[in-house]
């Protein structure tokens, strides 16, 4: 187990370090070049040049890469243009929102996803099955974000049922222990500053949910279907055991093992989802902040941003490669 | 000469009845996929979408009744007071937020909208083709060299699909400023990893095949049994995927439109930058967000709906 | 009465989205009597696999249809509820399958799924269950049961898990015991021995055996009563005996002409049946079996055969040009002898678990 783990972390390294190169590849290509970036378009050359000298482009590709890399493992992603602030202060700051959010999205996902996909493959071409499939196809055809307008406009404006905006409520003031609202207020027993926290959340996350959703549903029916017509399933069925045991044991268990795949990848795609959804809520956690950097051109956040959900993303690949070797008894051995 | 003519009966009768008993068998993969395609009701669906979006794609310019970026109307429309004109007789969809109708931006915009979708799936196909055959032939036709070339692509694809594809739409679009080139060639980019992937795992397993296997055995050279036998079996994935594509391409350009990356230019109103200008004004006019969504959504439905029915038809696991 | 009685079982596929109705089994009638053993025998396709599948209650509920009667202790089969056919399956009549690897589900160990069969008839739990799940593994001949308990499918060589599915198939003392193609997917070796506990175990428990194969060692060396199907309809049903003595029906005979003997003389040519199960008429214009039939007429393409009992009472044949003269090869020993010593293809091993090591 240990060995495994240290393989695959071994294993980012290589991937980690082309990740760095293109970037510092990317942000050298940038229009006009970082001086630019840090004087505005009007800059004259002997401020350019000066600029450079300080930022050491003058020197070889190789050393200026070499001191981007330093950077970077040391976690300092540079300053964002925007706010004057560390990237890395501006992203922890951020993080619990939208790991909140995420969350969220993900719980609705998989709670709704996965009896809707196992209940549609069981009966295949019934209402019930037509409308999961017909709907997850739909559902990864709406662009995020005009869902989003639509949730915001007939929850929020409209009937009013959910705040349209923000994580909390302007009145509420809310101690903050570890930055997710929901959670600081069970901590502090301001069990009406987690509610609120809680209806903010719903229409984001919903909306977040639209796409991992349709995915999961049609992943589990596939898979349920595929196990259906496994032999062990007609064993099962032939030793008379309780449906509930056969759809457990027999069925599921088998059928998901494909979903927790799908459900690592779909983590590191509600990341960009969230930039979407966040900034249409003003949710104020890293995706609304990513998308007034991508308005502003702040390229140092938009760098960290990108290494950060990198990272992420093959920790998760990473825990769900070990969540499967310790369902799969057959990864296990190998 | 009795006795012959009882055998010869007896012949005949037997073909008849055996014919009768005789379903359609023998059919080639491709024949028998079109057959179930044909039967399916999501493929019909999907097909008919298609092929309506693209007559208008083609004649759209042609039938709308003003032109797109005729401000006619400018004066009847205040965004900053919330004052719109929703549909009426002559703009049936309303006018946008400058005084153009609408309906004739829709109608513009389905080309603008078919190009980027078309543009940007071809580059990811043709360039991830091209990688992932390369990539597949290098690993199947063996030698350390080839796995080693093999496991370097793999390695930077990789790489890519753990970038939101979103994120290397806009860091692309960054370097090359704003244009309709650029969002075709951001989205394009981004699925280069995917198609590479597919093929390259398809090849593997076909070339993994038994048949693969009878062929290395008569002697047929490794050269010849990728070219003419493994690549030609494992595209058809990579055609379903070029399809789904096409939707995914109109979705993600439409993102890339909302965050402020689209096509700038006026003249050409293409449906997610129609989309991303109208949602400022949503709480006010929502439906002029509506069309352009509508649009988008049923298009990217109906290559969904296609490709998902291809998908179905394709795989020899799911026939009955 | 007899323990089972199958009559006039079909069952129906298809109808509906254009496809083409077909009958995989089309009036098929046969008895099991307590404790005996009973073969299906015909080609991959002829309907044989399906009958058991629906004497089980398994085959899916849409698109099928059944017709017939399948008396089992005086109840129909084929009309109980789901719920008491659900009771009845594993208790009453349990089933083994063709490929012991994809019958067991893979991520689940052994000791599992031995157990929930007998928490769900024998409401055994924790211990107890785990016990005497050791003893049916003790008992079909799987060494150290305590440890395979523990372990997974995959982890088990092939004799071993199609052992371990006969363990939960007799986990309950069945009345009947339906095996479909057990030893198919198994090394020549392991099948004799698979064989061989099969029988004892029957033997054993008086459970009946319905044995359904294509291979005709297998009925030799087993079977008491034969039944061959031939595109879901009885062709001939017999005595084993009888059988391999009087192959009456074109098609019975063909199907031992195509196998190698031991008892014929040297060079005396296989004659295999021409064409395949596929090249076939409709029963209701005539024989199906003509288009592959040296011995048709234009009798056998006006309408359905009849079962008679044209050479022996008892023995019953589907035809209407009978093969009455005993075979031209010379007189078949082998289904005289008790045991199947004259099957080539299967020897008759002592059952020595020791050779079987976990892959």
């Amino acid at each position: 187990m240990l060995r495994l783990v240290v393989r695959r972390l071994l294993q980012l390294i290589p991937t980690l370090l082309g990740l760095s190169v293109l970037l510092f590849l990317w942000l050298n290509r940038l229009p006009g070049g970082p001086a630019s970036a840090i004087l505005g378009e009007r800059a004259t050359e002997a401020e350019v040049a000066r600029i450079n000298r300080a930022l050491g482009l003058d020197q070889p590709v190789w050393v200026q890469y070499g001191r981007f890399l330093k950077r970077v493992v040391q976690l300092d992603l540079g300053t964002s243009t925007q706010t004057g602030q560390p990237v890395w202060e501006e992203f922890t700051l951020r993080f619990p929102a939208t790991v909140e959010l995420s969350i969220a999205a993900m719980l609705i996902a998989i709670a709704v996803g996965i009896p809707l996909g196992y209940f549609a493959a069981r009966r295949r071409g019934g209402w019930l099955d037509v409308t999961a499939v017909s709907g997850s196809l739909l559902g990864i055809c709406v662009p995020v974000f005009f869902l989003a307008l639509i949730l915001k406009g007939i929850f929020a404006v409209n009937l009013g049922v959910f705040p349209s905006y923000g994580r909390q409520s302007t009145g509420i003031d809310a101690t903050e222990v570890t930055g997710f609202a929901i959670l600081d207020g069970i901590l502090t027993g301001e069990f009406d500053a987690s509610w609120d926290a809680i209806t903010h959340l719903v229409l984001p996350a919903v909306t977040l949910a639209s796409i991992p959703l349709a995915v999961i549903v049609r992943m589990t029916r596939a898979s349920v279907l595929e196990v259906l017509g496994e032999d062990y399933i007609r064993t099962a069925e032939s030793k008379g055991l309780e449906q509930r045991v056969v759809r457990v044991r027999h069925i599921l268990r088998n059928a998901l093992l494909p979903v927790v795949t799908a459900v690592g990848l779909l983590t590191g795609s509600l990341l960009s989802g969230a930039v979407l959804t966040e900034s249409v809520f003003s949710f104020g956690g890293i995706g609304s902040f990513i998308r007034t950097a991508i308005d502003a051109r702040d390229y140092p956040v938009l760098v960290g941003f990108i290494m950060f959900i990198a990272m992420v993303y093959v920790l998760i690949n990473l825990f769900v490669d070990l969540a499967y070797s310790l369902i799969d008894p057959r990864v296990r051995v190998h | 000469m009795a006795s012959t003519t009882t055998r010869a009966d007896k012949i005949d009768r037997l073909a008849e009845l055996t014919a009768q008993q005789e379903a359609h068998g023998g059919a080639s993969l491709w024949r028998e996929a079109f057959r179930r395609l044909r039967a399916s009701k999501m493929a019909v669906i999907g097909a008919v979408i298609i092929a309506v979006f693209v007559v208008l794609a083609v004649i759209g310019p042609w039938i709308a009744p003003y032109g797109p970026t005729e401000q006619a109307w400018r004066g009847e429309v205040f965004p900053n007071q919330g004052r719109f004109v929703g549909p009426r007789g002559e703009n049936w969809f309303g006018l946008d937020h400058l005084g153009r109708d609408e309906f004739s931006r829709m109608l513009v915009g389905a080309r603008q909208t078919l190009l980027v979708g078309v543009v940007s799936m071809l580059i990811g196909l043709v360039v991830g083709a091209l990688v992932g055959a390369l990539s597949g032939a290098a690993a199947t036709l063996g030698g350390a060299s080839g796995k080693r070339l093999d496991s370097f692509v793999m390695r930077v694809t990789d790489m890519l699909l753990a970038l939101p594809s979103l994120l290397l739409a806009v860091s692309i679009a960054a370097v090359m400023g704003q244009s309709l080139t650029t969002v075709m060639i951001a989205v394009g980019v981004v699925q280069v990893p995917v198609f590479a992937r597919l093929l390259r795992g398809s090849m593997l397993a076909q070339g993994g095949s038994d048949y693969v296997l009878a062929a290395r055995a008569l002697g047929v050279r490794r050269r010849r049994i990728v070219l003419t036998q493994i690549l030609p079996n494992s595209l058809s994935p990579v055609i379903v995927q070029a399809t789904l594509s096409l939707a995914t391409a109109i979705i993600e350009a439409a993102a890339l439109s909302y965050l402020g990356l689209g096509n700038p230019d006026p003249a050409v109103p293409e449906w997610g930058v129609m989309l991303s200008q109208a949602q400022r004004f949503f709480d006010n006019a929502p439906m002029m967000s509506v069309y352009p969504a509508v649009g988008i959504i049923i298009t990217a439905l109906g290559f969904t709906l296609l490709g998902e029915a291809m998908r179905e038809a394709l795989d020899p696991k799911l026939r009955g | 009465m007899p323990l089972l009685s199958v009559d006039e079982l079909t069952v129906t596929f298809g109808g509906g989205r254009g496809r083409k109705e077909s009958k995989a089994v089309n009036g098929v009638s046969f008895d099991v009597d307590q404790g005996q053993v009973v073969g299906l025998v015909g080609e991959s396709g002829c309907g044989k696999s399906v009958t058991s599948l629906a004497l089980m209650g398994l085959l899916p509920k849409k698109g099928v249809r059944t017709g017939g009667r399948a008396d089992f202790d005086g109840t129909d089969l084929l009309t109980l509820a789901p719920s008491r056919m659900r009771d009845m399956r594993g208790r009453k009549i349990a089933m083994i399958f063709q490929d012991p690897l994809s019958s067991l589900n893979p991520v689940v160990p052994i000791g599992i799924q031995v157990t929930e069969i007998l928490a769900r008839h024998r409401g055994m739990k924790g211990e107890a269950a785990r016990k005497e799940a050791a003893h049916l593994l003790d008992r079909v001949g799987i060494p150290d049961p305590d440890r395979r308990l523990k372990e997974y499918p995959h982890q088990l060589s092939g004799g071993m898990r199609q052992r371990a599915l006969i363990a939960m198939a007799v986990a309950c003392a069945p009345r009947l015991l339906i095996a479909d193609e057990p030893t198919t997917a198994l090394d020549v070796t392991i099948q004799a021995q698979i064989l061989e506990l099969l029988k004892e175990l029957v033997d054993q428990q008086g459970t009946a055996l319905l044995m359904i194969t294509h291979d005709l060692g297998v009925v030799a060396g087993l079977c008491d009563q034969v039944n061959v199907l031939y595109a879901g309809k009885v062709v001939e049903s017999t005595g084993r005996r009888e059988l391999f003595a009087h192959p009456t029906h074109p098609y019975a005979n063909g199907l031992l002409g195509s196998i190698p003997r031991l008892d014929a003389p040297r060079g005396t040519p296989l004659t295999p049946i021409r064409g395949s199960i596929n090249d076939q008429i409709a029963w209701a214009d005539g024989c199906a079996f003509a288009p592959r039939c040296d011995h048709y007429t234009m009798e056998c393409l006006t309408g359905t055969p009849e079962l008679a009992e044209p050479r022996a009472a008892g023995h019953q044949v589907r035809c209407v040009n009978p093969i009455m003269a005993d075979p031209e090869a010379p007189p078949v020993v082998t289904a005289e002898s008790d045991t199947a010593s004259g099957s080539s293809d299967e020897p008759s091993a002592p059952d020595t678990p020791t050779e079987e090591v976990p892959a």
